[in-house]
């Protein structure tokens, strides 16, 4: 036996030889641990969801009552705008794909890294560096202002001719580098790099949801980047791609924008509903309820949304058979939604649920989702639609559905996965009160929104008469804001707290159904020290497995332990294929993002010449990158 | 003017302790806004508000069945399954299918057929011909122009149509997108560069309705409002007679120098006012400003002393406002505000 122990020890403390990073800031700088990406794109987005939660307090105080002048009416604009666009693109993508996605997608498969570790650390930097560009906007008083859809005529050069326009085209064409990177990089992973014998029937339901979305990620970027890069030509170099007067169509703009935009709403919530599928078996102690229906709605979901954009333009006169159509299409997608929802549902009614932090969490994500779902439902209504549209009760719908759908399983999630991030204990107690404090501020906040814009309050104005029946649910609205704001706020303290002095939380605090919870906390560098196999969607809990894989560590089978390697297996049995030799920490990810950060900063300053030069720069490095690619060592046959 | 006539209410904010005050004032008024699409005034406003009560019913059974569903799995939380049935895979899953494709289903058929065939009749475009009179609107960053084809009346901010009666409303813009919306008569539409849109609008009884904006359309879409005033048929028709007259000469000396002043300097380049040589077309037209209610889109009252405020700082009042301010002394101002005055 200890002999054994012996032989373990050996081979784990070879391969923390070969995995451990460099130590300190540079270490932090050239990483390409999945990870500490992972962290770092957690820090990154949480300071961006401060901002655009500064933003939305400032925006609730304005309006707490009637003729409030706490903000300008330009820098009401401004404000809104960012918000939007803080949330969407620097906060939410980032904190579910870049942080969630990163941290516990290898780990859940049983990967080492992700399949392209540099390409991950390049997107990481190329995200930082989009939501300075997009903040250096706002701080030298040129931020967007057109709100966050950006609709022209408004956005174009005759009526915004500051930079603020320029910097939401420039910056949203930045930030769409990274997402498409890392959805690549996902997309690559979860098909090459599952243990073996995770055949895609048995890959985890999180990672499905990662899967829809990353597949919807490529797919809806695309439009975002032709409807900004045409605005920009539009406005820089004098086309009128959207001008009415030179033949342009200022609704292709709206086109183009939806398209990208309603997918988009299920690339912010689906990973939420990965997220809930991690958490809802663990804490409900049974498998999830019609495991293959979920997997295929979680598909569907993410397919289907990209015929539905016109239902945000029901209002602009399009012909009625159209409008019919993306109303009849809005309504199947609801199908899917609800089978998830009542996947979740039943199968805690039909568990034995343990009521702690996560799955709280998860229960008020499901009561908020549904609210938001039904109200969504409505605007297939076209003329129920066409009344509400721009209200706040379309503020409050998407509120609901994006702040309850989407920000409480990350919330649920931060608490779920603290132990195995940080290996401490958060305290259960202030965890939740913490939920009911944003649960009750949530729902105080957006739900009069739904009452307010029945009584006619349009979105998107800096302020507002009174004696309009709108006064008193404004202030309940803002109160409402600061319940949820100290709400986050307990969060944090406990997580900060906790992280010092919390009890040590052991490999598997929750007794968890996924693999993660089998390896360490925080997991080595290397994730494990033996490729685990795997038999079901829920490997944890095949504990024949899990003791198959010590027996294999003492034996030395599949341990990889003699280089920087990972196996790659089939795309759809999980039949193991080849070892892939990967890459090692590396300078070039954030060297490539600074040079195109300049080649972005040079297109917004109109030096194309500099732009070019950097640009040539930026391939240089490619180049270098390209220099030391490892190679796969050996294939298995 | 609700600011001016509840003076009280716009800064209480300010201090917390006004806030209860605020509260119960706004809610004794809650309910009786003038913009509000539950408390409709026409056919179409009334089915749109129907199908939303129903839609309401149908969701609060459904939020109410998925609260239930929770509070059972609270309960039984020690215990494994639903009670009575146990808690087999198969029907586990049978559950999953009922509420969630089958029950969906139905309703979504259900809504889909009521709302977008039976209720989008009536409150669709019309077709030009079933219409009694069409109006003409124009948005502008950040006020309404409003055009009677038949006759040479223009105005702004203030539509009149006469009450019990389906207008056919044409919506274009001068500038960016903005969007008509009275919600107590019907349903919004936008109004987009290069199209021409339409929209039904008709009022079951004489009355103020107030509509707003609905598509941001920049620094000011919070002050681009309107008034819909349906009036009978035949003060509507007197009312429209009026309206296509030239100005009422002015009567006073003082109203005679400020008209003088008014064509003689920056005023005239921008607004209309027929009978004179000011045939601005920029802003709104001013024949018959003195018998509007509101200036600048329902921004201010329309009277005297807002006036001059109106005309000699008009930067303050409703910033970035195409209007500049023009320096001339304190007297002309007041001149040029007692001729405006005059144009009933």
């Amino acid at each position: 036996m200890s002999a054994l122990d012996a032989q373990r020890r050996v081979r784990i403390e070879r391969l923390e030889r070969v995995w451990t990073e460099r130590p300190g800031v540079f270490g932090w700088l050239t990483t390409t641990d999945h990870k500490r990406i992972g962290i770092l794109y957690f820090f990154t987005a949480l300071a961006f969801f401060a901002a655009g939660g500064i933003e939305s307090l400032l925006m609730r105080t304005q309006l707490i009552g009637p003729d409030q002048r706490l903000l300008s009416p330009e820098a009401y604009n401004e404000v809104f705008t960012m918000h939007g666009i803080t949330m969407i693109f620097l906060f939410v993508i980032p904190m579910t794909t870049g942080a969630f996605g990163n941290y516990l997608l290898p780990l859940m498969i049983g990967a080492r890294d992700m399949a392209f570790p540099r390409m991950n650390a390049l997107s990481y930097w190329i995200y930082v560096a989009s939501g300075l560009f997009l903040y250096t906007g706002l701080a030298l008083g040129h931020a967007p202002d057109a709100g966050w859809f950006n609709y022209v005529p408004l956005a174009g050069r005759q009526f915004s001719p500051g930079a603020g326009i320029d910097f939401y085209c420039l910056g949203i064409i930045f930030n769409s580098i990274a997402s498409t990177l890392s959805a690549a990089n996902f997309i690559v992973t979860m098909f090459k790099l599952r243990a073996p014998g995770m055949s895609l029937n048995r890959m985890p339901l999180f990672c499905y949801a990662f899967l829809a979305v990353s597949f919807a990620l490529v797919f809806a970027l695309p439009p975002l980047t032709v409807a900004t890069g045409l605005l920009e030509l539009d406005r820089r170099l004098g086309f009128s791609f959207y001008e009415i007067t030179r033949g342009g169509e200022p609704l292709l703009w709206q086109h183009l924008f939806w398209i990208f935009g309603h997918p988009e709403v299920y690339i912010i919530i689906l990973p939420a509903f990965g997220i809930a599928t991690s958490i809802i078996p663990t804490f409900a102690h049974r498998k999830m309820v019609a495991f293959p229906l979920v997997a295929l709605a979680e598909i569907l979901v993410a397919f289907l949304g990209f015929g539905v954009w016109v239902h945000h333009m029901f209002a602009t006169g399009l012909p009625t058979v159209t409008t019919i159509y993306f109303a009849a299409a809005s309504l199947i997608i609801v199908i899917p939604s609800g089978i998830q929802l009542f996947a979740w549902i039943t199968t805690i009614v039909t568990g034995t649920p343990d009521f702690k932090t996560p799955l709280l969490y998860i229960i008020g994500f499901i009561v908020l989702f549904i609210i938001g779902g039904l109200s969504g439902v409505m605007f297939a209504a076209i003329p129920f639609d066409q009344q509400t549209t721009d209200t706040y009760f379309v503020v409050a719908h998407f509120h609901f559905v994006i702040f309850g759908a989407a920000v409480f399983p990350i919330l649920g999630g931060i608490f779920y996965w603290f132990p195995k991030v940080t290996g401490r204990m958060y305290h259960e107690r202030a965890g939740q009160l913490s939920f009911w404090l944003t649960f009750i501020g949530t729902m105080t906040t957006f739900f009069p929104m739904h009452i307010v814009g029945l009584l006619g309050m349009p979105r998107r104005q800096y302020t507002y008469e009174p004696g309009l029946g709108w006064s008193a649910l404004n202030l309940i609205e803002t109160l409402g804001a600061y319940v949820l704001a100290a709400g986050l706020l307990v969060m944090l303290g406990n997580l900060v707290i906790s992280f010092r002095r919390g009890a040590p939380a052991g490999n598997d605090p929750w007794h968890g159904d996924t693999l993660e919870w089998s390896t360490t906390s925080p997991p080595p560098p290397y994730n494990y020290a033996v490729i685990p196999t795997v038999s079901s969607p829920y490997a944890m809990w095949d504990t024949e497995d899990r003791e198959a894989d010590q027996r294999r560590l003492a034996e030395g089978r599949l341990t990889l332990e003699r280089g920087h390697e990972t196996p790659a297996t089939t795309t759809l049995d999980a039949e193991l294929d080849a070892i892939l030799d990967m890459p090692s920490d590396s300078p070039w990810p954030i060297l490539l993002a600074a040079a195109v950060a300049v080649v972005f900063v040079m297109l917004l300053l109109g030096h194309l010449t500099t732009a070019i030069v950097f640009a040539g720069l930026a391939l240089a490095v490619l180049a270098a990158w390209q220099w030391d690619e490892p190679e796969t060592r050996e294939s298995i046959s | 003017m609700l600011r001016r006539i509840l003076p009280l209410r716009s800064h209480a904010v300010r201090s917390g302790r006004l806030a209860g005050v605020l509260l119960v004032g706004s809610l004794a008024l809650g309910g009786c806004g003038q913009q509000d699409m539950l408390d409709p005034v026409s056919r179409p406003a009334r089915e749109i508000a129907t199908l939303w009560w129903w839609m309401l019913g149908v969701a609060g059974v459904v939020l109410g069945g998925a609260l239930a569903l929770l509070a059972i799995g609270w309960l039984r939380r020690e215990h494994p399954g639903l009670p009575l049935v146990g808690g087999s895979e198969r029907l586990s899953r049978g559950l999953v299918i009922v509420f969630g494709i089958l029950i969906p289903l139905v309703v979504n058929i259900a809504v889909f057929v009521t709302a977008n065939f039976v209720v989008a009749k009536t409150t669709d475009a019309p077709d030009p011909r079933t219409t009694a009179m069409t109006i003409r609107v124009v948005g502008h960053q950040w006020w309404w122009e409003i055009r009677y084809p038949g006759s040479t009346t223009v105005t702004a901010n203030e539509i009149h149509i006469p009450a019990a009666t389906r207008v056919n409303i044409v919506a274009t813009t001068a500038d960016v997108i903005h969007s008509f919306w009275v919600p107590q008569l019907n349903r919004k539409i936008d109004m987009i560069p290069g199209q021409t849109n339409r929209v039904l609008l008709e009022a079951d009884r004489p009355g103020r309705y107030r509509g707003q904006c609905a598509e941001f359309c920049g620094l000011q879409h919070a002050h681009m409002a309107m008034y819909v005033d349906a009036d009978t048929p035949q003060r509507f028709k007197a009312w429209l007679h009026d309206e296509a007259t030239p100005r009422q000469a002015p009567a006073t000396a003082s109203a005679r120098d400020g008209e003088r002043l008014f064509e003689a300097n920056a005023c005239a380049s921008c607004h209309q006012i027929r009978g004179t040589s000011a045939h601005g077309q920029i802003g709104p037209d001013l024949t018959h400003v003195g018998s509007r209610a509101t200036l600048a889109a329902l921004t201010i009252p329309n009277r005297p002393a807002e006036l001059e405020r109106w005309i000699r700082d008009p930067q303050h009042v409703k910033p970035g406002n195409r209007m500049p301010a023009l320096g001339l002394s304190d007297a002309q101002f007041r001149k040029i505000a007692t001729y405006l005055e005059g144009l009933k």
